[in-house]
């Protein structure tokens, strides 16, 4: 076990990267703290695979370093790394059956035949395979050989580091809460540093004790599940996470005020930023009001989704979503929407500002 | 639901009937016509039944030659095979080299199987061929027209030369099939080398092997022009091959008698072959397909 450390690190697929835009990973120092687990969270292609697999060692980045407890691992091969890694798709060796499947990394460390076959019953166990441990794993549905694959990287219980880089992509929706589960209490139990890549939000929410949130590159934010919800650093964040997503809105400030369109709204604080300025709320925080003061907007249409409901309204051409509860009513003659103050967040060119001096008797957040 | 019954669905393979009639059965037939009589010249011929079958079967010349075959196809499938392999692993895998490699390896198989032979033929000759000339200067005694040993030497290298392209090609397609996670998976496992080749390598171009050998197989099996045009079947009869025997008992000495029934076994022993072929591969695909 250990702590990784990314220290300056950047990969470009490209042989001679002339701009930022030609690295898919772009400069990021981290640490990964031993004995966190980690979700990776952001969409296809924003570099998260690049970077699981630069801390497997299976790529060699262009530039920076990969420290594993202060030694620098940056080009030492994937083995030397003692690395558990679970790929998006199923590897399972077909020629051999579960059981040599899941003891094959074991054996190839040269492990005694007792301690093997105590480990490979214990994670058959754990991913509900025990049953067909002689069965051949050519055939077996992809959801099977999967678990296989996860097994393959839990039955090493010392590793450094277990990475899952999307592993529940081809599992049955019931077998996904179950295997995450497992993985939790695994973590739970052994206390190993894992990263969870995923594009999808809630796995990422559930699973992880910290949540890194990547975009076009960049790491554009890493907290708890409840920072990310609350205070977005950045608009892509309150953009990804949620459902709907943070609502944003074109705003020029003014101290404690901000301006949007022709209505003016209390932020709370006092901000001072310039840039691209952006209002943005989180639809729990937009009240729908019937006259007084407010942004004019118009009701387009509600969503039932069963817990609570999705209201979506017109304001100045651009759509806004705003939740309700159940059991609420919804006014017919709604026109306006406010914003609950502490659901207010200033972005100045995408990220978020923090406000320079708060307007007394409210709490800083 | 009950199927419609419609016999008249005959009539749309009868196309396919009438052509596999006019290509091999109606020949196949007269073969079978031939193998059943005997004639002394004039078109005139009498019922000989099975006798050419057991003169055939006791026939030691027909044996030899079968030996000789099979010993030469079990050889150029245990060079074949595994050479095709390794030089498969070791391709370029992608980029301007792999397919200028790909190229390259498919250069002999697009040659004629009468000019490998040409071209060997005067490669090996000690006069005026550069390999021949080459062994000769380096005081080796090569000679491929005298020695038994080097005109089978000379055999199997060209055949090696011509078709090892064939597996390495087959073997590249199945290599290029396996998705890197495989690799990956690997490398995390700590798999060695070998590991890589036997558990992921191996199993993933099965199928394709299969297929390279079954190919190599026949092809070897019905081998007629390359070494006839090297050796001539020579020197004595070392080299002379099922089909080259075939040939000179029906053209050079026009017993067609006796080579009717000759052709007819060897037809029914590439046919078993192929069948037990046929078999293993189906079963392999049926185990994949679980």
């Amino acid at each position: 076990m250990a702590r990784i450390t990314l220290d300056n690190l950047a990969h470009s697929y490209l042989p001679n990267p002339a701009s930022e835009d030609d690295f898919a990973l772009k400069e990021l120092n981290h640490d990964w703290t031993d004995g966190e687990a980690y979700a990776l969270l952001g969409a296809s292609g924003c570099g998260k695979s690049t970077l699981l697999n630069i801390i497997s060692g299976l790529l060699i980045p262009s530039q920076g370093r990969v420290l594993f407890d202060g030694e620098d691992m940056t080009t030492a091969a994937t083995a030397d790394r003692n690395i558990a890694q679970v790929f998006q798709f199923p590897v399972v060796y077909d020629t051999m059956t579960v059981r040599e499947n899941l003891a094959f990394p074991l054996k190839n460390r040269k492990l005694d035949s007792a301690e093997i076959a105590r480990r490979v019953q214990k994670v058959s166990a754990m991913i509900g395979m025990d049953a067909e441990l002689d069965r051949k794993a050519r055939g077996l549905t992809a959801d099977a050989k999967q678990k296989i694959s996860l097994g393959r990287g839990m039955v090493r219980e010392d590793v450094n580091a277990l990475l899952f880089d999307e592993p529940l992509t081809v599992i049955d929706p019931h077998m996904k809460w179950e295997l995450r589960t497992q993985l939790k209490k695994l973590h739970d139990d052994f206390g190993h540093t894992m990263i969870y890549v995923t594009h999808d939000q809630t796995e990422a929410l559930t699973f992880a004790d910290k949540v890194v949130v990547m975009h076009d590159g960049r790491v554009v934010q890493i907290g708890t599940p409840q920072d990310l919800f609350e205070r977005p650093a950045h608009t892509f964040v309150g953009y990804f996470i949620g459902s709907p997503g943070m609502n944003l809105f074109n705003a020029t400030l003014d101290g404690t005020r901000a301006r949007i369109g022709d209505a003016t709204v209390d932020l709370g604080a006092h901000y001072a930023a310039s840039g691209k300025i952006q209002i943005g709320v989180r639809p729990e925080f937009i009240r729908l009001q019937a006259g007084g003061d407010g942004i004019p907007a118009r009701i387009d249409r509600i969503e039932d989704v069963g817990r609570h409901k999705i209201v979506r309204l017109d304001v100045g051409g651009t759509e806004v979503s705003a939740i309700a509860n159940e059991g609420d009513a919804i006014p017919a003659d709604v026109d306006r929407i406010g914003f609950a103050p502490e659901g207010i967040n200033v972005y100045a060119d995408d990220w978020r500002v923090e406000a320079t001096q708060n307007v007394p008797g409210k709490d800083a957040a | 639901m009950n199927k419609t019954v419609n016999q008249k669905a005959w009539f749309l393979v009868l196309p396919v009937l009438v052509l596999v009639a006019f290509s091999a059965v109606i020949p196949l037939m007269t073969v079978v016509n031939y193998s059943v009589q005997d004639t002394f010249g004039q078109n005139v011929f009498f019922w000989a039944g099975l006798d050419w079958f057991k003169d055939m079967l006791a026939s030691d010349r027909m044996w030899s030659a079968l030996g000789r075959q099979l010993m030469f196809s079990a050889i150029i499938l245990a060079i074949e095979v595994p050479l095709g392999i390794y030089v498969a692993l070791h391709m370029p895998k992608k980029g301007f080299w792999s397919s200028f490699c790909l190229v390259l390896m498919s250069l002999p198989l697009l040659i004629p199987w009468n000019v490998v032979g040409t071209i060997w033929q005067i490669f090996g000759r000690v006069d005026i061929g550069l390999l021949g000339y080459t062994l000769d200067a380096m005081g080796i005694n090569y000679n491929y027209t005298q020695n038994t040993i080097d005109a089978w030497v000379t055999v199997i290298v060209m055949d090696v030369w011509h078709w090892t392209s064939l597996v390495a090609l087959l073997a590249f397609a199945g290599l290029r099939s396996i998705p890197d996670a495989y690799y990956q998976a690997a490398k995390i496992d700590q798999a060695s080398r070998w590991a890589v080749f036997r558990y992921i390598e191996l199993p993933k171009m099965a199928g394709v092997l299969m297929i390279a050998i079954l190919l190599r197989f026949m092809d070897s099996f019905m081998i007629y022009t390359e070494p006839f045009v090297v050796t001539g079947g020579g020197p004595g009869n070392a080299t002379t091959f099922l089909s080259i025997d075939l040939v000179k008992m029906a053209l050079g000495q026009f017993d067609l008698g006796p080579a009717a029934a000759f052709s007819l076994m060897y037809f029914l022993v590439i046919m078993a072959i192929s069948w037990v072929f046929y078999t293993v591969m189906t079963t392999i695909d049926a185990r994949e397909g679980k």
